[in-house]
């Protein structure tokens, strides 16, 4: 699926020969700015507006973004350039510092999550995130992947073992686990650990599912399994990554935005980002260069 | 498009690409070097340098191995992204036409061993030797079009490829005139119908080289684009 393509007269009549023109067909800016995605892949996350300030600091500037549904997007840039902050903005992970301001507005699904009536709890439950060290509670795989649903209510043993293996399943951790479900989640391994900790995101059947570096602290092999693990999710989750690798972003992801110094400096699908970038920011970026 | 100039954290990385593009501009030279050698050996019929130039094509096919050698290490070694991954995959490609130039060149170089073996009159030759002095124009132009990274330069020589198909049309009616008017001429004629097939094929890769040329600089693809389109295309890039 593609983002808004402008047939721009004079461009190759050949309509095979609009994927060469792709990277300029495609008005990259699109997808940056409201009402432009007609066509492609429908949009989840709407981002108008952003600017977050740590007290007096201004640590996101005006940020305008859509994250396609049911796609990948991976957020890249140096250290300090806000791709964190703005991913922590998508289930208001942000309040829970002191200090912190936000204007602008962001939308799930058309409904802005900044709204006062918004239950943020709820917003978390559709919203799902996984931090950069795997955090399992002390408690047993099963109880650790059975949480969310408990704290929903959920009681009926028959619906809770379905779940868990469901989740289990789907992070690619069930056959790992199988036996020894009921030991502490704690005995895993790192990797196995963080793809615990996606199941105990996915088990409650979140909407949206934000990964925070969530494979810098994993070896290579643990590393490619959670890779993988992202390129199944996509068929029913919208995830967004932040990375620091950046082969990692270009493997995973579909749309990839760069950031630099809290701004937003270019979103593209990442096939055109990588290879044919429109900001020389960009460009010096990717290709390890200093400006 | 955006080509950065400024260096490269590694300064490593800095030197591997530099090396790979003067090599790149060596072989393009070496294998200018050969052509030149073989029009003047065909214009004399001199067999002694058309042997020379048959022999030195191994120079070529050992460049493309070093190159391309050189090409993997540094995908292997760097994952280069947007304008360092479009100079490796245009130097691993440029290199791969360069060779096939060169094939080209050794294929004419066995012809004038038989011309003068089978006593073809000058006549057979004249216009197959200017397709000849086309195309090493050509192929300079496109090297420097690549040295340069000038778009405007590689859309000229594009241009011209379509001269040149013209002229192996106008070539080949002449020689076919010779064929019917004496049979006993299809033998020698057989030959300057393969080195002006060899030629126009030298003008097709100084094409790609063009092609590779603006796909780094501008990062497009513009294989099988048709030249008009390509002009649009690059204007509008602009």
């Amino acid at each position: 699926m593609q983002p808004t393509i402008k047939h721009e007269p004079g461009a190759a009549r050949d309509p095979a020969l609009n994927t060469n023109t792709m990277t300029h067909g495609v008005d990259l800016r699109a997808i940056r700015t409201p009402d432009a995605i007609s066509s492609g892949p429908a949009e989840c996350l709407r981002v108008e507006n952003l600017s977050l300030y740590y007290g007096e600091t201004r640590a996101l500037h005006d940020i305008q973004l859509v994250i396609p549904e049911r796609r990948v997007t991976a957020f890249i840039g140096p250290s300090g350039c806000g791709k964190s902050t703005l991913l922590r903005c998508f289930n208001r992970m942000n309040e829970l510092i002191q200090g912190v301001r936000i204007e602008g507005s962001i939308k799930l699904r058309g409904e802005n999550i900044y709204d006062p009536t918004v239950n943020v709890a709820n917003l978390r439950r559709r919203v799902g995130m996984v931090f950069q060290k795997p955090n399992p509670f002390p408690k047993s795989i099963y109880e650790n992947v059975a949480y969310g649903l408990r704290i929903q209510g959920i009681k009926n043993r028959r619906v809770l073992d379905r779940a868990v293996e469901g989740a289990l399943r789907d992070a690619a951790l069930w056959d790992e686990v199988r036996d020894r479900i009921h030991e502490s989640a704690l005995g895993l391994s790192g990797g196995q650990q963080q793809r615990l900790v996606i199941a105990r995101a996915i088990a409650i059947e979140p909407e949206v599912l934000l990964l925070d570096e969530p494979a810098s602290a994993l070896d290579p092999i643990s590393t490619l399994k959670i890779e993988e693990l992202v390129y199944e999710l996509k068929q029913n989750y919208t995830i967004v990554i932040v990375t620091h690798n950046m082969q990692q972003a270009a493997r995973v992801s579909d749309y990839t935005a760069f950031m630099y110094m809290g701004e937003l400096i270019e979103f593209g699908e990442t096939k055109h980002l990588f290879t044919t970038p429109k900001q020389k920011r960009t460009e010096d970026y990717i290709t390890g260069r200093y400006g | 498009m955006v080509l950065s100039r400024t260096h490269h954290i590694s300064h490593q990385f800095d030197k591997e690409l530099e090396d790979i593009r003067s090599k790149v501009l060596a072989m393009g030279g070496l294998v200018e070097e050969l052509l030149s050698q073989l029009l003047e050996a065909l214009s004399k019929t001199d067999i002694e340098l058309a042997e020379q130039v048959a022999a030195s094509d191994y120079k070529v096919n050992d460049m493309e191995v070093d190159i391309d050698g050189e090409c993997t290490a540094i995908l292997l070694r760097r994952q280069p992204a947007a304008s360092d991954l479009r100079l490796v995959l245009a130097v691993s490609k440029i290199i791969t036409d360069l060779e096939r130039v060169g094939d080209e060149v050794k294929k004419v170089a066995r012809v004038v061993t038989n011309i003068v073996a089978s006593g073809s009159p000058r006549s057979y030759y004249v216009g197959v030797l200017g397709m000849g002095y086309h195309v090493r124009r050509m192929l300079r132009a496109a090297l420097d079009a690549f040295a340069r990274m000038d778009t405007q330069a590689a859309l000229e020589v594009s241009q011209e490829d379509q001269e040149v198909d013209k002229e192996l049309e106008a070539v080949m009616r002449q020689l076919i005139t010779y064929m019917m008017e004496d049979p006993r001429s299809i033998r020698g004629v057989l030959d300057a119908v393969l080195a002006a097939r060899a030629f126009e094929r030298i003008g097709d890769h100084a094409d790609n080289i063009c092609e590779n040329a603006i796909f780094l600089v501008e990062g497009k693809d513009v294989r099988h684009v048709a030249l008009e389109d390509l002009k649009q295309q690059l204007q509008q890039g602009r």
